[in-house]
């Protein structure tokens, strides 16, 4: 539970606006062309002042997503254009430090604009401190959403004009795992490729994974009663004897249910990711991926038969296909 | 290249899917990028520094990914299409060595304002480093 102090503390700040933080440089051709250079954008409306003459906008105009390039403070840090703010539109985040919410990482950027920027105009923002969400729990750790919204504007003699806004949202948190960060090894060049996750192995487990990487698909069968049962654990559930064995299952099955994931995409699985409820033959079911078949014509009951496929040299898993009547 | 003829709103199929475009991401791309986007953050360019961070590498600014997400879009669209918004939700870090390919498609469609709404992803090695949409404006 985040503290009641930090939450009373953080709430007074919600809504505050900040100050205004000028652009170094007026909206301007080299840096366009250059910008665009790098990026890789080719529209000559940027950067080809015969062509932009002939368009609509009559001139050149700024690659919209160059919004935020102006205003930015450049390579000496807190060292902002004469006339900016001296306000911190970031320090609810040093509030969050003191509770131990060290983290900080950007979840969205949202951009929107009024109208493009034409050579020579100077641009300012002014930031308003819009959300900080109740505390969530994500897979990064333990924190709070916290959105900010930046309005640009361009100065006009006869009144200001807006030009666009960014939304930025930062999530600040505690790491779930908190770690000292590791060194990198020198010679890694290329990031690590995803791999399947492993499954965790207890002693109940073992069997299964075992028979896997053997080829055999292994089912637990009670040595008392003889009920199968999937998945492995320590005791049957018919008669409640700790005592078992393992039978082959022939991998002939029949799909009982399926999902298909869609989003998210999470490396290193093929998307859409079909999966399927078995029910093997013995009668037990087991959950596992598809393989050899489209979305479109997976259906309840058709004939599946067990292969295995090995992924990173290390985990060997059972998938099933499709197979004729 | 960017063709010179812009598409018309008349000319947009729903659902229509864009061409991908592979960007490899190189140490030059993302120090270029960072400074072209005046954004000196050491994690953009230094290697030390970005592996006192826990990084493997330097990894790309989110202003640059904003402009090869504009890059994409206009690519498609051609050069007198009119960003409205360009909303990004940031995913696996951009690393040298690595490519990223977006894709995208159609989503939305509003005659009365003649706006276009494109739902696009950028993936990595790692998965999706960027996805969101962009509104367009088109003749």
């Amino acid at each position: 539970m985040a503290d009641p102090q930090l939450l009373s503390n953080v709430r007074a700040l919600v809504g505050r606006q900040y100050g205004r933080v000028y652009a170094w440089d007026e909206v301007n051709a080299p840096m366009i062309r250059q910008w665009c250079e790098i990026m890789g954008v080719e529209n000559p409306l940027y950067t080809d002042p015969a062509f932009a003459l002939g368009t609509p906008h009559e001139g050149l105009i700024a690659p919209p997503a160059m919004l935020q390039v102006w205003t930015m403070e450049g390579f000496h840090a807190n060292h902002y254009p004469p006339g900016s703010t001296d306000e911190n539109p970031y320090e609810v985040l040093k509030l969050f430090e003191q509770y131990g919410y060290n983290s900080v990482v950007a979840v969205n950027s949202e951009l929107s604009f009024t109208r493009p920027l034409r050579l020579g105009e100077k641009l300012y923002y002014t930031t308003r401190l819009d959300a900080v969400g109740d505390e969530k729990t994500t897979a990064l750790g333990t924190g709070f959403f916290v959105t900010l919204v930046m309005s640009h504007f361009v100065e006009k003699a006869g009144g200001d004009e807006p030009v666009g806004e960014l939304l930025f949202r930062v999530f600040k948190f505690r790491p779930a795992n908190a770690q000292p960060a590791a060194p990198a090894p020198a010679a890694s060049a290329a990031p690590a490729k995803a791999k399947r996750p492993q499954p965790g192995i207890s002693d109940d487990t073992r069997f299964f994974w075992e028979g896997c990487a053997q080829g055999q698909l292994l089912i637990q069968r009670c040595t008392a009663c003889a009920t199968l049962r999937h998945p492995p654990a320590p005791v049957c559930i018919q008669c409640h004897s700790f005592d078992w064995d393992t039978v082959q299952a022939s991998g002939r099955a029949s799909l009982y249910s399926f999902v298909v994931m869609h989003y998210p995409e999470v490396a290193p699985f093929d998307h859409p990711n079909p999966i399927g409820l078995i029910e093997l033959e013995e009668g037990v079911r087991l959950i596992a991926g598809l393989v050899g078949i489209e979305r479109e014509q997976l259906q309840i009951g058709q004939r599946l038969q067990v292969e295995f496929q090995t992924f990173d040299d290390a985990l060997t898993l059972p998938l099933f296909r499709p197979v004729g009547e | 290249m960017t063709s010179k003829n812009t598409k018309r709103f008349e000319d947009v199929r729903p659902g229509e899917v864009l061409p991908e475009l592979a960007v490899p991401i190189t140490v030059g791309l993302i120090t270029g990028g960072a400074i072209a986007t005046r954004d000196y953050f050491p994690g953009h360019h230094d290697l030390e520094a970005a592996r006192a961070l826990g990084s493997p590498h330097i990894f790309m600014n989110i202003l640059t990914t904003n402009g090869l997400v504009q890059r994409y879009v206009e690519s498609w669209a051609g050069p007198l299409a009119t960003f409205t918004s360009l909303k990004i939700k940031l995913g696996a870090p951009n690393y040298p060595g690595d490519c990223m390919t977006f894709s995208g498609s159609v989503t939305r469609q509003d005659a009365d304002t003649r706006t276009v709404e494109v739902t696009l992803s950028g993936k990595n090695s790692m998965g999706n480093h960027v996805t969101g949409t962009v509104a367009l404006v088109l003749p």
